[in-house]
């Protein structure tokens, strides 16, 4: 498909997705069901990641410090840095692009070839509404799970820190602490709404146009990932430049 | 009743209708048949709206549907019952969910009264004890007697078939064929049936269009279906011997 028929059709989806709202007693147990599924369901995966990769980080600053003048709080101060910077919010968003966007292309594109989605619309139903709108409201949660990342991250960057015998307690701490701007978790949490909703919606458009059966799924779930995660890069680029820059 | 006039659709280069009119009557099976991709299936959704045709009018009760404003379509699709080729059941929801979904989405029924309708539409086609179960876990059969139950939960002026008995027995798809012709009478909808199955042809065609490559070739009854000279409708009604030979028996008794 040309991409800028592409982009074309993603915005009248989104468009059509506020269009026409299904009852609420409806979309609320829809929207609770997907904060369960989407958010609730993450959060083993984001745990995990999040640990050992404030971990690593604060092993490989341990390890690049050989000069005797650079302070030893750098590893806390490197390690929040990472962490609340680009580990938390985009390298939690490219494995949400994965495990959630997957899920997402794949359950509607389901749909999409069984005819369900037709059936919807047959009845008169709004299927952009009923489908995508309380995924989207769901991953308004999301920034909670990055809040979650980045203190899970530097959880374990102090374990691996201190446990590992690289740096004192005391030291970490101080880094931590170090030249604090607060308007770092602000651009973080401005980073995480936008990659929840491109999230959300992405994987929804792939899933929702695709044509074809079963085989098409699995190749829209794929097509689906990469552009997510290609747009989640360039977002986190043009942010970065206008927040930060 | 449904008119169609001059319908086209096109998909790319492939023109798929070219150029259908015909009448779909209140009270009535309307049939149509023809082999696997003649455009069934892509004719009734056209009928539905949900493909847009590239050419032609379609009237409900004499209003064009291209004409509708969207508040208007959407009162016409909650007239509409569905049941799709592939039965399209909703397969996070049970039994009950799929048959209950439009009562609950579109009216202001209680919890009660909707039960209440769910399992009489049910009891109706036959389904007493998968209530609770979901499309995974029971058979294609049931699968299509839940979406004819679905199809029919809001008292449907318009109903939709694609198909509703390929893929079974010929006991459940002769019983399937008739709860159909009996619903259409009891609640006089205009009711549309894709098949290519010529028991239904010969059980509850009260009206047929056959479709070949695109165009409608021959229109009739199931009474005139035995007697047409129509070369393509016979060899494609009579392609099996036990049907030549029914059609024999019943021309040499009329004369
Ligand atoms: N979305 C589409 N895009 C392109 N071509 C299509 C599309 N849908 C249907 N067609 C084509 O239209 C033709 C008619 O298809 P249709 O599904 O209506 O056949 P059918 O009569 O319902 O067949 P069957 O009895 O097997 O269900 C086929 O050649 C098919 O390839
Ligand atoms: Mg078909």
């Amino acid at each position: 498909m040309n991409y800028l028929a592409s982009i074309g059709s993603y915005a009248i989806m989104i468009v059509e997705t506020f269009k026409k709202p299904t009852k609420w007693p409806i979309m609320r147990s829809l929207i609770l069901k997907e904060i369960d599924e989407l958010i609730y369901g993450s959060m083993g995966i984001i745990i995990f990641i999040s640990f050992f990769i404030g971990g690593v980080v604060a092993i490989q600053t341990a390890l690049n410090i050989s000069n005797p003048l650079i302070p030893k709080n750098l590893i806390g101060f490197a390690t929040r840095q990472s962490v609340i910077l680009e580990f938390a919010p985009t390298f939690t968003s490219i494995i949400m692009a994965g495990k959630v966007g997957s899920y997402i292309t794949s359950s509607i594109g389901t749909m999409r070839v069984t005819e369900q989605i037709d059936a919807l619309e047959v009845m008169g139903v709004n299927a952009l509404n009923y489908l995508v709108f309380p995924k989207i409201i769901a991953m308004f949660l999301y920034p909670f799970v990055v809040a979650i990342a980045m203190y899970i991250g530097i959880l374990g960057g102090w374990i691996a820190g201190v446990f590992g015998g690289f740096s004192s307690s005391a030291d970490f701490i101080e880094g931590l602490q170090l030249d604090f701007i607060p308007f770092h978790v602000v651009y973080s949490f401005v980073k995480s709404v936008v990659f929840a909703f491109i999230i959300a919606t992405i994987p929804s458009f792939h899933g929702f146009y695709m044509k074809g059966g079963a085989l098409e799924v699995g190749k829209a779930s794929t097509v689906s990932f990469v552009w997510t995660s290609v747009v989640i890069i360039v977002m986190n680029y043009i942010l970065t430049q206008l927040l930060l820059g | 009743m449904i008119e169609v006039e001059n319908l086209r659709k096109t998909f790319g280069d492939t023109e798929v209708l070219k150029g259908i009119s015909t009448t779909f009557e209140k009270g009535k099976t309307n049939l149509i048949i023809g082999q696997s991709g003649s455009g069934k299936t892509v004719f009734m959704k056209c009928l539905l709206g949900l493909l847009t045709p590239t050419d032609g009018t379609i009237r409900y009760e004499g209003k064009a549907y291209s004409e509708m404003a969207p508040e208007v379509r959407r009162d016409l699709r909650q007239e509409m019952g569905m049941v799709f080729q592939g039965s399209a059941l909703f397969d996070s929801m049970t039994v009950e969910g799929n048959v209950m979904f439009p009562l609950d989405m579109f009216t202001k029924k209680s919890r009660a009264e909707m039960q209440e309708r769910v399992d009489f539409v049910l009891h109706r086609v036959n389904l007493v004890d998968a209530h609770k179960k979901y499309p995974a876990e029971i058979s294609g059969g049931m699968q299509k007697r839940v979406a004819i139950a679905r199809a029919i939960v809001m008292n449907p002026k318009y109903l939709f078939c694609d198909e509703p008995n390929s893929g079974l027995d010929p006991k459940t798809a002769m019983l399937i064929d008739n709860l159909i012709q009996e619903i259409t009478e009891e609640y006089n909808i205009t009711t549309v049936i894709n098949t290519h199955d010529m028991n239904s042809v010969m059980e509850i065609g009260e009206k047929i269009v056959f479709l070949k490559n695109g165009i409608k070739e021959w229109e009739g009854t199931k009474k005139e279906i035995f007697r047409t000279d129509n070369e393509a409708v016979t060899n494609f009604v009579y392609s099996s011997e036990l049907f030549k030979k029914v059609r024999q028996m019943y021309l040499e008794g009329k004369n």
